[in-house]
């Protein structure tokens, strides 16, 4: 099958070779429930891919397929394939090796029950990290990119759950990177955060492109519109199609009601 | 005023049935609630009454903490050393909780974290289960089969001993540790659980960095309700600990524990007696004890609730 096939679309096999991530024919069920049908969608080296769509269109669940976090969800079921540099996702036999690969940002900041400096050194330890000095060095840099250092720097020792709603997301931010990720996932992550917050969480985000990809999922039109490079729109499990961000929002789509939800006309 | 607003005010003062049922109401769950009050008191009164005359009295307390020699129906020197007992009943608990401290808790980590769906509810309906089977069929099964089965497997000449009452203590206290400890698992976020294997934890890594230390406080007082319970045992340890007084040199020496002595004596003594009082003043020290332990652990639980509270956005 071959999903909206145009030259910049989504065709997984104009970018088979090059693309961090292939997903062919995705289908993802919850009991008799379809969350996304049918999804052929590649994920290239340094981009930000931005997913529009409305509640309840497949967005969220395609992310936990992409590191296999359907695992843990009662009744999830996933078909088609997924690789990651080229590697079927499904046949990686150390499955937390990949995971530590891609980084995730929930909607709602997650501060692990443990102070500002261990949520973002628990990572490196996981993959073996002991030396003080090396975990101290981590956590700066991390903490700095997802600028929340200056903010934190005095504190790195209280409990991560008691900064306020911004902080904690940029914590959850830093946390992702110290896994040094390749693939950066980040689920409608300005829903908790004031608007100066999601502004400058978006110049870290432009920044990280040239070391990683990133998918970002939002219900903010205008959020993909500002950062990613090209956007797809799903809409109740159907993908509509995908685009360069400036064609789509310069009214170059190939579905009409592509046009529609980005005029806000519905979702 | 218009007539028909006068009518209607006067429905202020009229109380009717719905009025005097909600009153009936408030008294009777006011005398359930605060009932336990009356109760705790009420026992701490009755066992201080008895057992206060003993300690104020004939009471030394370096016999009683000092010396073994619980010979309380001596006609010519009776002693009440309460050392052995309080030795006996500390190592059969001490034994117990190392039997079920482990097993308990991979019992809980196993149900809250691994299991899923129909194991998970079948295995915590067992659980509950075994915890609502009497101590005296525990005390039997101590009596009968691990008895033999300590002398076969250890040849010893005895098998009612420190090691028997221990096991069959351990297992008992068991299900509720499992219990409690699995409900403080489940108390922690699953969002912590998602978050940690986002970053590519273990399953084992999430619970030992991630999930355990979130519900620390849950586990150390289930820990601390199996420690009181164990101690305040008393058909198991009656029936399974081989009942003779003696400081053990081994799991395999007989014992004797305060309770059981409580249990076995009073009825064949006085009222009133020194004897009959001295068994209070056991009494006293199991209550003290118990109170202690169990304070202790609701005071810890607490903790989990009100940081759980803020921890909340």
């Amino acid at each position: 099958m071959v999903a909206g096939a145009a030259p910049d679309g989504g065709g997984a096999s104009a970018d088979a070779l090059s693309a961090k991530v292939v997903v062919q024919n995705l289908t993802i069920r919850y009991g008799k429930h379809v969350a996304l049908r049918g999804l052929d969608l590649s994920i290239r080296r340094n981009e930000i891919l931005g997913i529009i769509g409305p509640a309840g269109s497949g967005k969220t669940s395609f992310l936990r397929a992409l590191n296999r976090m359907d695992e843990f969800i009662p009744g999830m079921e996933v078909e088609g394939r997924i690789t990651f540099d080229g590697r079927d996702i499904r046949r990686v036999r150390n499955v937390y090796a990949l995971r530590s690969r891609i980084g995730v940002v929930f909607p709602l900041p997650v501060g692990l029950p443990l102070t500002v400096y261990e949520n973002v050194a628990l990572a490196p330890r996981l993959r073996g990290v002991r030396k003080g000095s090396e975990l101290d060095e981590i956590v700066e840099r991390c903490l700095r990119r997802a600028a929340l250092w200056e903010e934190v720097k005095d504190r790195l020792d209280s409990l991560g759950s008691l900064l306020s709603g911004g902080q904690q997301q940029r914590l959850t931010i830093a946390r992702a990177l110290s896994q040094e990720p390749d693939l950066l996932l980040l689920d409608e992550f300005s829903i908790a955060v004031d608007p100066v917050t999601t502004m400058r969480i978006e110049d870290v985000l432009k920044d990280l492109k040239n070391e990683m990809s990133i998918v970002l999922v939002t219900n903010l039109v205008q959020q993909a519109r500002r950062l990613a490079d090209r956007t797809a729109f799903f809409l109740t499990g159907e993908h509509v199609e995908t685009s360069g961000t400036a064609r789509i929002f310069s009214g170059i789509v190939k579905d009409p009601r592509t046009h529609d939800y980005i005029e806000g006309r519905f979702g | 005023m218009n007539p028909q607003a006068l009518a209607r005010s006067r429905d202020f003062d009229h109380r009717g049935r719905a009025w005097y049922a909600d009153r009936a109401v408030t008294v009777f769950v006011f005398i359930g609630g605060t009932s336990a009050i009356l109760f705790i008191g009420g026992i701490f009164a009755f066992i201080a009454r008895e057992g206060l005359g003993f300690v104020f009295t004939e009471f030394d307390a370096g016999e009683f903490f000092g010396s073994i020699a619980w010979r309380p129906t001596s006609a010519l020197d009776a002693t009440y050393g309460a050392l052995a007992l309080i030795v006996g009943t500390a190592s059969i608990t001490g034994l117990a909780m190392v039997v079920s401290i482990p097993f308990s808790l991979a019992a809980a980590v196993f149900i809250g974290e691994f299991a899923r769906g129909r194991v998970r509810e079948t295995l915590k309906v067992l659980v509950e289960l075994l915890a609502a089977i009497p101590s005296v069929v525990w005390g039997f099964i101590g009596f009968s089969i691990m008895n033999s089965l300590i002398i076969d497997v250890f040849d010893v000449p005895i098998g009612l001993n420190v090691l028997n009452a221990g096991i069959i203590l351990g297992l008992m206290a068991a299900p509720i540790m499992t219990t409690i400890a699995e409900d403080a698992l489940k108390a922690v976020p699953d969002g912590y659980r998602e978050a940690a294997e986002a970053l590519g934890a273990t399953r084992w890594q999430v619970i030992r960095k991630v999930v355990i230390p979130a519900a620390k406080n849950g586990l150390v007082a289930a820990v601390l309700l199996g420690v009181g319970r164990g101690f305040g045992e008393t058909m198991v340890v009656l029936m399974a600990s081989g009942h003779s007084i003696n400081l053990p040199d081994s799991v395999f020496d007989s014992v004797r524990a305060l309770t059981a002595t409580i249990a076995a004596e009073l009825g064949e003594t006085a009222v009133g007696s020194d004897h009959f009082r001295a068994l209070f003043t056991l009494g006293i020290l199991l209550f003290l004890v118990t109170f202690a332990i169990n304070l202790a652990a609701d005071t810890i639980m607490r903790g989990i609730r009100r940081k759980g509270e803020r921890g909340r956005p």
